[in-house]
């Protein structure tokens, strides 16, 4: 009879994973492998061709004019990951501290804080993209009234990856802002306590008391982030375009694998085989750091 | 990553049952990456079905920017349209080459002889040389000017190089924005820069850097792109960045007074500002007295599914598609120059347009080096960018678009 009734168990669980299996295998595993095969290939234009070993991946990491692209993106994506890990997460981490406190109408903030998360990239994307227009403006019309000269943020080579990388900031920082308070939440209320009677200010609780134990909530914003820099697409896409205007100023290895691979609208052309090649170095690249730093902030979280 | 594999293969599935739905006998689909041009086609097709009952075309738009994905997915896994819009030159190589579509020549579609040989040869396999596709329409780059701003100002259309500095000065000191382009958006870059080039160059350049005799390094092309550096004066303040989008509402709003671009802006910015009194003019030359050819290019074509249940139907449309019957009325919804011979319009701003294209130079870039990677038009488009900006001299531009070409392209080795 206990049999049975696993058995039945058993299949009824079956049945009811078989959908989310098959999409799983359809949609994520099979594209999956059916990109690593062809970053082997050579295509001519959009037929698979012949087997040509390592050439793809060789000619996008050491031979002109890929190798150039590749590493100029790759550059922008440690740019982007080494930003929102100190301006991003820094001041999520601060935020959540001050919500921590409970200071009068931080209910609302917590709200304010975390409203933009909730909106959609591309929704993002534009919104910035306007706010940062040089002739009409939100930020140059502010500037202008403190009395700095209009900027076109978005053109100059100087400021438009910095653009994006606030837009971002704006739009995620609730996030880690979030897992960092119901990090500091969970410390004991007899810790902090027994820190303040100690005479420890802000800075000291910030540093020496709420860090090492929101240790695992660093794990999770640490992994994050690195992903979502390693793989930034939609804000740079929406903001920048497909080139990584101007001039590959914002170009990061997203666009350029999608560009690669898909093809510029008006520019360029579609290659499958160096765009696989791109998408499966982006996959073990991101893949491998992601496992070693995991292993490596977990070990912290214990040790601590 | 995988969610962007995921979308693709969601955009396959998507193209499938798009071409599934379209299984019916008699009707036949027609896929296009111009939304915009629902109600045209629309009208066209129903004007086709008026003289063959049988058939219905079902029309469907993608987004642009995902068109050449989307069909390139379904066309591999034998599906896709019976007749579908392609791209011409490098972009329509893509697709022919892969043996996706039929080649037409004059025994399955005579029509073709209502084109002109350069309109042939946007759709003409390099490898093969045959045509894979019926031109749709061509596209004229020129100068788009507000006649008001004109008037206004007191400035007439410059002829020369010399002229449009003058028109633009006097058109400052009036307090309007001379040149609506700004450098945000590459493609708009590398248009910008055909436009007042090619006078400059002439059309024994195109025909030198082709042979190999010059390349883009050398003084001529060099002295062009130099000249493009006055410009910067009387473009938008904050040009670097402008985008397309708010270059169009600048010149639509009236707040500048000369917009570089395309004939194929024209349905558009009527559309948008119905009261815009505006010309078409072509670009200045060096010197008084000299030739102001525009840029002609061809920038589409209606091509036959190669794998299509319903071919001789498919053929069917093509071959209307290629009359000048249809030319007509292609041209007087679209607003777009048909390339098909004999075709006239009641528009005056089209007939100047079509007047215009006899002084003509082709589109370089994408005529003869949209083939390779990398290809001519996104070095191009990323040089002019940092030139405009000021971060590189236009030797540079020049060396670095010999040198990105030269990777493939014999010719330029040797130098």
């Amino acid at each position: 009879m206990r049999r049975a009734g696993h058995w039945r168990l058993g299949a009824w669980i079956g049945v009811l994973l078989t959908p989310a299996f098959v999409v799983m295998l359809g949609f994520v595993a099979w594209p999956m492998v059916a990109a690593f095969g062809y970053a082997f290939r050579s295509f001519d234009s959009l037929s698979v061709s012949h087997f040509v070993g390592l050439r793809n991946f060789a000619d996008v990491l050491f031979h002109t004019p890929y190798a150039a692209w590749t590493w100029r993106a790759f550059e922008h994506n440690v740019i982007v990951f080494v930003a929102l890990m100190g301006l991003q997460n820094g001041l999520a981490y601060l935020l959540a501290f001050a919500l921590l406190k409970a200071l009068p109408g931080h209910r609302v903030h917590q709200v304010i804080v975390f409203l933009p998360v909730v909106l959609s990239a591309i929704i993002v994307g534009f919104l910035w993209k306007l706010f940062l227009h040089p002739l009409f403006g939100l930020v140059n019309a502010l500037t202008g009234l403190l009395g700095f000269a209009p900027h076109p943020w978005l053109g100059d080579d100087h400021t438009a990856l910095g653009s994006i990388i606030f837009a971002n900031g704006w739009h995620w920082v609730g996030f880690p802002a979030l897992i960092f308070l119901a990090g500091m939440q969970r410390i004991s209320r007899e810790t902090m306590e027994a820190a303040r009677l100690d005479g420890a200010t802000d800075r000291v609780l910030l540093t020496r008391i709420i860090w090492p134990l929101v240790a695992p909530s660093a794990t999770i914003v640490f992994t994050l982030t690195f992903i979502g820099s390693f793989n930034w697409f939609e804000l740079p896409y929406v903001m920048a375009g497909l080139d990584g205007s101007p001039a590959g100023a914002t170009d990061v290895l997203g666009l350029y694998f999608y560009r690669t691979a898909f093809g510029s609208v008006s520019s360029g052309l579609q290659d499958f085989g160096h765009g696989s090649a791109l998408a499966v170095l982006m996959f073990a690249f991101i893949a491998v750091i992601s496992a070693i730093s995991l292993r490596i902030l977990r070990r912290r979280e214990i040790e601590i | 990553m995988s969610k962007r594999f995921g979308r693709l293969v969601l955009l396959a599935a998507a193209a499938w049952g798009g071409a599934m739905s379209a299984a019916n006998a008699g009707d036949i689909t027609f896929w296009t990456w111009r939304q915009e041009d629902r109600a045209a086609y629309t009208t066209l097709f129903a004007e086709f079905t008026k003289a063959n009952p049988d058939i219905h075309v079902k029309f469907e738009a993608f987004a642009a920017e995902n068109y050449n994905t989307i069909v390139s997915t379904a066309l591999a896994g034998g599906k896709g349209a019976d007749v579908l819009h392609t791209r011409a030159y490098g972009g329509l190589e893509q697709f022919a080459k892969a043996g996706y579509l039929l080649p037409l020549d004059t025994t399955n579609v005579p029509e073709l002889a209502n084109l002109s040989p350069d309109a042939l040869k946007s759709e003409t396999l390099r490898a093969d040389g045959k045509v894979y596709s019926l031109s749709s329409a061509s596209q004229t780059l020129g100068l788009l000017i507000n006649k008001d701003i004109f008037a206004k100002a007191g400035v007439t259309p410059p002829k020369t190089w010399d002229e449009l500095l003058a028109a633009c000065k006097t058109l400052k000191a009036a307090g309007v924005t001379p040149i609506a382009n700004g450098s945000a958006t590459g493609w708009t870059d590398e248009i910008f820069a055909g436009i007042f080039t090619n006078p400059m160059l002439g059309r024994g350049f195109v025909d030198d850097v082709v042979a190999g005799r010059t390349n883009f390094a050398d003084p001529p092309y060099v002295n062009a792109l130099t000249h493009l550096l006055a410009l910067r004066d009387y473009m938008p303040d904050g040009y670097t960045g402008i985008d397309y989008a708010t270059s169009q509402q600048l010149f639509l709003s009236g707040r500048a007074a000369i917009f570089a671009g395309g004939s194929f802006e024209i349905a558009n910015f009527r559309k948008q500002n119905p009261k815009l009194n505006m010309d078409f003019i072509a670009p200045p030359a060096p010197k008084a007295g000299e030739p102001q050819p525009v840029t002609v290019y061809f920038d589409g074509g209606y091509a036959v599914n190669a794998k299509s249940p319903d071919q001789a139907d498919a053929i069917k449309l093509v071959r209307w598609m290629g009359t000048k019957q249809y030319g007509d009325k292609f041209e007087a919804l679209l607003g777009n120059i048909s390339p098909i011979k004999g075709v006239t319009s009641d528009d005056p701003l089209i007939a100047k347009v079509s007047e215009l294209n006899s002084v003509a130079m082709p589109y370089i870039m994408l005529a003869y080096f949209r083939f390779d990677t990398p290809t001519g038009s996104e070095l191009l488009q990323g040089g002019m960018q940092k030139m405009m900006a000021g971060t590189v001299t236009p030797q540079q531009v020049g060396t670095d678009l010999t040198d990105g070409i030269a990777h493939y392209y014999k010719p330029f080795q040797k130098k």
